[in-house]
């Protein structure tokens, strides 16, 4: 770990203020843990959790707001996202161990990096390390043909195969939450869609946020009515362990016929993987099991794997079809 | 969970006794090696290869010489006075036996090639982070088939009849290969040292499982005299073998400690855990069984390859169960040692026989299946009633017992042995067991009691308890003799100036430790009844010595109460004496006639379940039975405990444990405690422990055997035929992964 300038932001203004010369801190738990394995190693941290983003509000157009600082553990039992969005309390719980539910925000967790082994050692037969796109534009990726049992089959590129690890962006993708952040330049908004980047050339590039900018809120729309949501996760223990694959799915169902689908999927994208293929082969279809499985064909067709991930393929496929069962249950 | 007490249990010995160091523990006040502080302590931080095979070209060690803080540089252009230990010849074992920073080779990713000591953890962080390596690398060999180009030679053993002939003409035959993964010690309590020096003498604070060991070889690394070496390690957060034998951080904690005359503090972080504190080494194991059409085995042949590092010959014994865990004429084991690029292997938990009857047992089960006959009854119409490797009788051998206990507790009678033919609420279950057996034998052990004048009954040796109870045990051992309550009763452990006790391994504390313990405090009660019939004002003076006995506490004479007797703090504040000691001594096993006529093993069986969703490839462990013999259990808490934590170890090889080698580099890719899977409490399985309790009088007068190893062994093979008889999917390569259940052709429950 490197020496670096550390400074406590009292207000969002002070942060914006300090935020060009170095990195937002809030839990700490990713940002950390990659300092201490000198993967970042910024020259200021501007400390976030002054700031007075730590609530959870009701909209007056229905939807909910929740604060960048909110703890994930605090958002996962929060009652009104347990009630109106179960997929999101669900995918939060699913995640890490609960001391680091307690650490980790909301906006940190949209920040999350990757866990590629190849990212997180840059020491290997120094100088230079392993090839690593997302780490050293243009050296490489090691991962392409070292070991990459829990690497990514959508949205991958030549440049990166890098899973991102997120449980709770996946439920947020299902969502389609809004991301409000602040910056030198103003506020805005970004789609969720938007927020992650597919790594394509610039593996390095992860996210929409300009320069300086600052997640402030993240805001759920309005419950669908009549709708259910699913979080489901496949891994290769019981807990404290990232997603082989995994399936957020919001669902409703009239008549026997899917009315509205969303479908996002983790562990198997490079990205919170919105899945339209599967959206648009389950709309309008009877809620079955030949629907459920040709929703998890479309939502696999583009995948590629690689030398160890192959199995993801068909697991993510199962993880799909179980989401969609218990939502229609 | 459950444990199930049976006869041979009295007040104190054979009950469940709580640790008498647990409040130590729980309450944070037990001192582990590096919680240890001096006044002018100094931290080392270890600098370790990045390439797997090679050899340093450059090391610049000017900037990290200029930071901060940074007292000493250490590598192998500058390191003297360090000895190498031959291993096998000299006494004393360690485990790398090349010493630290010897020349500029690499042998393995992590090797350890430069040391920086400064006055704060966070300035020999950045020493270290300051130092430029540049190696001429090659590439290592990690490669996972340990056949493949393997020329070394074959070493037999165990061979008796023909079971070649015998396989070939053998009705039905078995012939598969197995492996089992390298897996990492992970003891919850990481390596460290601190070394403090005063003069000649050097005193070194471990978390050591053998401190006797331990100071034997540092004293010819160091070049010191025995004499001038001391060990520390009164307690130890688990080893799990992995802390049987010195590593090279001891060594260079106490070079750079005795180089700056100051105490230096050198831990060993979780990412180094995976590098140069040891493994289990990966195995590959072809079993082929012979047998006839009803069930009768005609031949076994072991034959296996055991990983090990470049320059050290640790051999995984995957056959020492083999010969006899069932009677069959025509048996032979073969062993080939293979070199890669690894650190040295160790000892972990059940060495040899965990990995071998991972491969026995499997085999055994598909034996079964091909025979078309219940498993069970396989291996009781196999079971051996005589050692017919070594051609002795058994000391004591209650398997079949284990296996019908474990059957009826788990309801074996209603199995249904088709492949997914057993359900339950919307879950396909399966049925799996195996056998576990484990070497016992009484190693030396010396100890010294006290009674105290104040009242209290101290006991020491040089052993250790690595969390096993060791503690515990000779406190029982002090109050079953003398009456006196546990909070009465001093324990000292862990500490070489101690009288010279045994390694904590091989599960033979225990059995190690209680005769010695006992002859201490039985020479310590006659020289007080002795004193007491001749000190004047003793009210026993005059009697005779054999007419008196200690009971409660109180010297009194046989035939009456304790209470009419005399408290012994009295008798000894009466005679002016600083206390009464007495020396007890344990002789080994294999110097005792009537031991060595026997064959002294522990046995026992384990009984999965596993739940099966086959829509989501989930499999998980439900429940596990576990029925051993392993002679009689001094202390069922501790003993169950360590049944309970081995079962759990088991589902980890089982499911999830694979260190992983980067082929092009040999660095360990999961070296974390995020990446590398251990089992965690969501995993977990009920659990339920039967001891049979048959005391084993040949190996002591207690009747007691281990139990630290043995738990582990047939664990996994358990899971693994549970896992075929729900999926039909037979898993030979440990862990058993979603990817080979994906494989399933049970659809749905």
């Amino acid at each position: 770990m490197q020496t670096f300038q550390y400074v406590k932001a009292s207000g969002i203004e002070k942060a914006l203020a300090s935020g060009g010369s170095g990195k937002f801190i809030a839990g700490g738990t990713t940002l950390v843990d990659l300092m201490k394995l000198s993967v970042e190693s910024p020259s200021a941290l501007v400390d976030i959790n002054p700031l007075p983003l730590n609530k959870i509000e009701r909209l007056p157009n229905g939807g909910l707001r929740i604060g960048a600082m909110v703890r994930n553990s605090d958002l996962a039992w929060n009652v009104d996202v347990q009630k109106s969005y179960a997929v999101l309390s669900q995918a939060l719980l699913s995640g890490a161990s609960p001391q680091l539910r307690n650490m980790a925000t909301t906006g940190g967790n949209l920040m999350q990096r990757t866990r590629c082994a190849y990212f997180r050692e840059p020491s290997a037969g120094t100088p230079g390390g392993y090839g690593c796109n997302k780490r050293i534009p243009g050296t490489g990726c090691a991962a392409m043909d070292g070991f990459n049992r829990m690497h990514a089959v959508l949205g991958t590129s030549d440049h990166c195969i890098a899973t991102h690890p997120s449980d709770m962006c996946v439920a947020m993708a299902a969502l389609e939450a809004v991301i409000h952040v602040e910056g030198p330049k103003g506020k805005r908004t970004i789609a969720f869609e938007e927020f992650h980047k597919l790594p394509g050339d610039t593996p390095q590039i992860e996210n929409a946020l300009e320069p300086g900018e600052l997640i402030t809120h993240v805001d759920l729309p309005k419950p669908v009515e009549g709708a259910r949501s699913v979080y489901v996760k496949l891994r290769d223990r019981a807990s404290y362990e990232f997603a082989l694959a995994s399936s957020a799915v919001v669902l409703r169902v009239e008549g026997g016929h899917i009315r509205y689908a969303r479908v996002a999927l983790g562990g198997v994208g490079t990205k919170p993987w919105r899945s339209h293929e599967a959206e648009h082969a389950l709309t309008g279809k009877p809620a079955d099991a030949h629907t459920f499985r040709t929703a998890a064909e479309a939502a696999l067709a583009q995948a590629k794997p690689r030398q160890d991930n192959g199995f993801k393929v068909e697991l993510a496929k199962r993880c799909i079809v179980r989401s969609l069962k218990l939502a229609t249950a | 969970m459950a444990i199930d007490t049976l006869p041979h249990a009295n007040e104190v010995i054979g009950t469940i006794v709580p640790r008498i160091d647990g409040p130590l523990k729980t309450t944070g006040t037990a001192r582990y090696a590096v919680d240890h502080d001096f006044p002018g302590l100094v931290h080392a931080v270890a600098v370790q290869s990045t390439i797997g095979k090679g050899r340093i070209r450059s090391l610049d060690t000017s900037a990290a010489e200029a930071a901060p803080g940074v007292l000493l540089v250490l590598h192998h252009g500058n390191l003297h006075g360090v000895y190498r230990l031959f291993p096998h010849v000299q006494e004393g074992t360690i485990s790398e036996a090349r010493p630290p920073f010897d020349d500029d080779k690499i042998y393995y990713w992590g090797q350890y090639i430069a040391l920086v000591v400064a006055e704060t953890l966070e300035q020999a962080r950045a020493g270290a982070a300051a130092i430029r390596v540049e190696y001429d690398a090659e590439t290592p060999d990690v490669r996972t088939d340990l056949g493949e180009g393997f020329t070394g030679q074959r070493e037999s053993s165990w061979l008796r009849g023909d079971p070649d002939k015998a396989l070939a003409s053998a009705p039905v035959v078995i012939d598969e290969t197995y492996s089992t993964p390298l897996e990492t010690h992970n003891p919850m309590e990481m390596h460290g040292t601190v070394a403090v020096w005063q003069g000649n003498h050097a005193t070194l604070y471990e978390c050591s499982q053998g401190v006797v060991n331990h100071r034997m070889v540092m004293a010819q690394v160091l070049g010191i005299p025995v004499e001038n070496v001391r060990v520390v390690s009164r307690f130890i957060g688990s080893g799990f073998g992995g802390k049987l034998f010195p590593w090279p951080q001891s060594t260079l904690a106490a070079v750079a400690a005795r180089q700056l005359n100051r105490p230096v503090k050198l831990s060993v972080d979780r990412r180094m855990m995976f590098t140069g504190v040891g493994h289990r080494p990966r195995t590959q194991q072809r079993i082929r069984l012979g047998a006839t059409p009803d069930g009768k085995l005609t031949a076994i042949r072991h034959d296996f390859y055991t990983e090990t590092s470049i320059n050290d010959d640790f051999v995984e014994h995957c056959g020492e169960q083999t010969p006899f865990l069932y009677s069959c004429p025509n048996l032979e084991v073969t062993t080939a040692l293979v070199r890669r690029n690894v650190g040295a292997p160790a000892p972990m938990r059940g060495p040899g026989a965990v990995p071998g009857l991972f491969a026995l047992e499997s085999a055994m089960d598909e034996l079964a299946i091909k025979l078309n006959m219940d498993p069970l009854e396989l291996r009781i119409k196999n079971d051996a009633q005589r050692d017919e490797g070594t051609n002795k009788p058994f000391s004591s051998r209650h398997l079949k017992e284990c296996y019908l206990t474990g059957a009826e507790k788990m309801g074996w009678k209603q199995r249904t042995p088709q492949v997914g033919s057993m359900k339950r609420d919307g879950k396909v279950i399966g049925w799996g067991l195996a056998g576990a057996s484990w070497a016992a034998a009484r190693i030396p052990c010396t100890a010294t009691a006290e009674l105290t004048p104040n009242g209290r009954v101290a006991i020491r040796c040089a052993t250790q308890d690595i969390g096993t109870g060791t503690y515990t045990i000779f406190a029982q051992v002090m109050q079953a003799r003398t009456g006196v309550p546990m909070d009465r009763i001093d324990v000292f452990l862990g500490d070489t100036s101690l009288p010279e006790g045994p390694t904590s391994g091989g599960s033979m504390t225990t059995s190690a430790v209680l005769p010695a313990a006992t002859s201490a405090i039985n020479q310590a009660i006659d020289r007080l009844i002795r004193i007491a019939t001749l000190a004047s004002g003793s009210p026993f003076k005059g009697a005779k010595p054999d007419s008196l006995a200690l009971t409660a506490g109180r010297v009194h004479s046989k035939g009456q109460p304790a209470e009419s007797g005399v408290a012994f703090e009295d008798l000894i504040r009466m005679a002016n004496l600083s206390g009464v000691t007495g020396e007890g001594k344990t002789n080994p096993s294999w110097e005792d006639p009537k031991a060595r006529e026997y064959s002294l093993h522990s046995f026992g069986a384990h009984f999965a379940e596993v739940e099966w969703e086959p829509e989501i490839a989930r499999i998980r462990v439900s429940r596990i039975f576990s029925i051993f013999d392993c002679g009689r259990i001094i202390n069922k808490g501790a003993g169950a405990n360590q049944i309970l934590g081995a079962a759990v170890m088991g589902v980890g090889m089982a499911l999830f444990e694979e260190t992983v080698h980067d082929a092009r580099t040999g660095q360990p890719i999961n070296g974390s405690f995020a990446d590398y899977l251990v089992t965690t409490c969501a995993d977990l399985p009920d659990l339920d422990v039967t001891f049979l309790d048959y005391p084993d009088y040949i190996v002591n007068e207690y009747g007691a055997r281990g139990i630290g190893e043995i738990g582990m062994a047939g664990v996994a093979p358990a899971i693994t035929s549970a896992v075929y008889h729900a999926t039909g999917v037979r898993v030979r390569d440990l862990p058993v992964r979603i990817e080979d259940l994906l494989q399933s052709k049970i659809l749905e429950a």
